[in-house]
């Protein structure tokens, strides 16, 4: 069994202050809306893709995707959306996890997650795109 | 992580029902949450009946003639009874509010439950402790701080930059807001909390300030400042009526101002 902990010598303001602010959050924050927006003004079209998709083959789906247009739509929904996601899940992590080996493991997980999953769509819709 | 339920010795037990006044007439159901630091026992939550023919019509009142009448040994913070001092800040009825300005005739079902502040320790019975809480205002540096030489008279402030302080000011330290706050329940040792980010905001906005910039960067950090998700309870439970969330929203404007 451990040895019961002693209780911190610490004042509480100083405990409060504990390592100081790390000047850091704002640019997540304004991200976080960023991506909010873009994901708004973005749905409608990737709906419409969505919709014109349904019951293609894969040659309709090249061909649809061969479009300029609709290639960087969907480009663009993916950066956005993985973005959020990640930024998001950090944001849930940080409230949830406090053990910081954990919190720290799980944030690297999420990274790696939203990097996966974002370079996996955005190598699909290339590889539609250019018709391979 | 996060705990969803209480600690073992935090767990509410039983509880005494105090025999009703004799000869009352009228008489209301008050639950007390007890918790006695010196007898080892769990809390648990006391019953009371209190005489409303004898007693005024605010939550405190009920309470004291409780503490006057019944049970002496009822502990509970109270001082100024008309909702300047927030000393009687408690959860009433499901909602952290303070007992001198809560109507017991506001509580519609049944009996009147009165619990202490939530997620903070318990000095006794119904008296949260408070010093982190106190602390966190402490380290905001809730005052003027100015590098000009100070002048002969006052610092002057335009009656505009003055009226940008209303809904700032009026703060009673009470900790309802703080301690409505989900995100203040999980992380209260890094998130500073409503109350005390309202007040940083009364002096990042006040036009005498000279350390604006140095206040944001004291608050900018994703734990002291951005666990706020606006939840909005903090303006729900303000019993002056005030809106922290907003005032932690001038705060992320500001900041997000200062970098685009």
């Amino acid at each position: 069994m451990n040895a019961p902990k002693s209780p911190s010598m610490r004042t509480p303001l100083a405990r409060v202050r504990a390592l100081g602010s790390s000047h850091s959050g704002t640019s997540d924050f304004w991200r976080q809306r960023l991506t909010a927006v873009a994901m708004t003004l973005l749905i409608v079209p990737v709906i419409v893709v969505v919709l014109m998709l349904l019951g293609s083959n894969q040659a309709g789906a090249k061909q649809i995707f061969s479009s300029v247009p609709i290639a960087i739509i969907m480009l663009l929904f993916i950066l956005a959306s993985a973005w959020h996601m990640k930024i998001g899940m950090q944001v849930v992590i940080e409230d949830y996890v406090h053990n910081e080996k954990i919190k720290l493991a799980s944030v690297m997980a999420n990274n790696f997650f939203c990097i996966a999953v974002a370079l996996a769509s955005i190598y699909a819709i290339l590889k539609m795109s250019s018709g391979v | 992580m996060v705990e969803f339920a209480l600690p073992k010795n935090s767990k509410i037990t039983g509880g005494k029902t105090w025999p009703k006044p004799a000869g009352a007439t009228e008489t209301r159901e008050f639950r007390v949450y007890r918790w006695n630091p010196d007898d080892g026992k769990n809390p648990s939550v006391d019953t009371y009946h209190i005489d409303t023919s004898e007693c005024g019509p605010m939550v405190l009142d009920g309470l004291i003639w409780i503490k006057n009448h019944i049970d002496p040994t009822l502990t509970f913070r109270r001082s100024c009874r008309e909702g300047v001092c927030g000393s009687c800040a408690m959860n009433i009825d499901g909602q952290n509010t303070l007992a001198c300005t809560k109507s017991m005739h506001d509580v519609k079902d049944g009996a009147v439950k009165v619990n202490p502040l939530p997620h903070q320790p318990v000095v006794k019975d119904l008296v949260p402790d408070l010093t982190n809480f106190y602390a966190q205002y402490a380290s905001i540096e809730p005052w003027l701080k100015t590098t000009t030489p100070t002048p002969q008279k006052e610092w002057k402030q335009s009656h505009e930059d003055r009226e940008k302080l209303d809904g700032l000011y009026e703060c009673i330290l009470c900790a309802c807001c703080s301690t409505s706050c989900p995100s203040y329940w999980w992380n209260s040792d890094r998130f500073l909390g409503p109350a005390a980010l309202l007040q940083a905001t009364r002096w990042v906005t006040d036009s005498r300030d000279e350390a604006t910039g140095e206040r944001l960067d004291n608050l900018e950090d994703p734990f002291r400042l951005y666990r706020c998700h606006t939840i909005m309870n903090c303006a729900k439970a303000c019993p002056k009526g005030l809106n922290p969330s907003e005032a932690i929203a001038e705060l992320k404007l500001k900041l997000v101002e200062r970098q685009i």
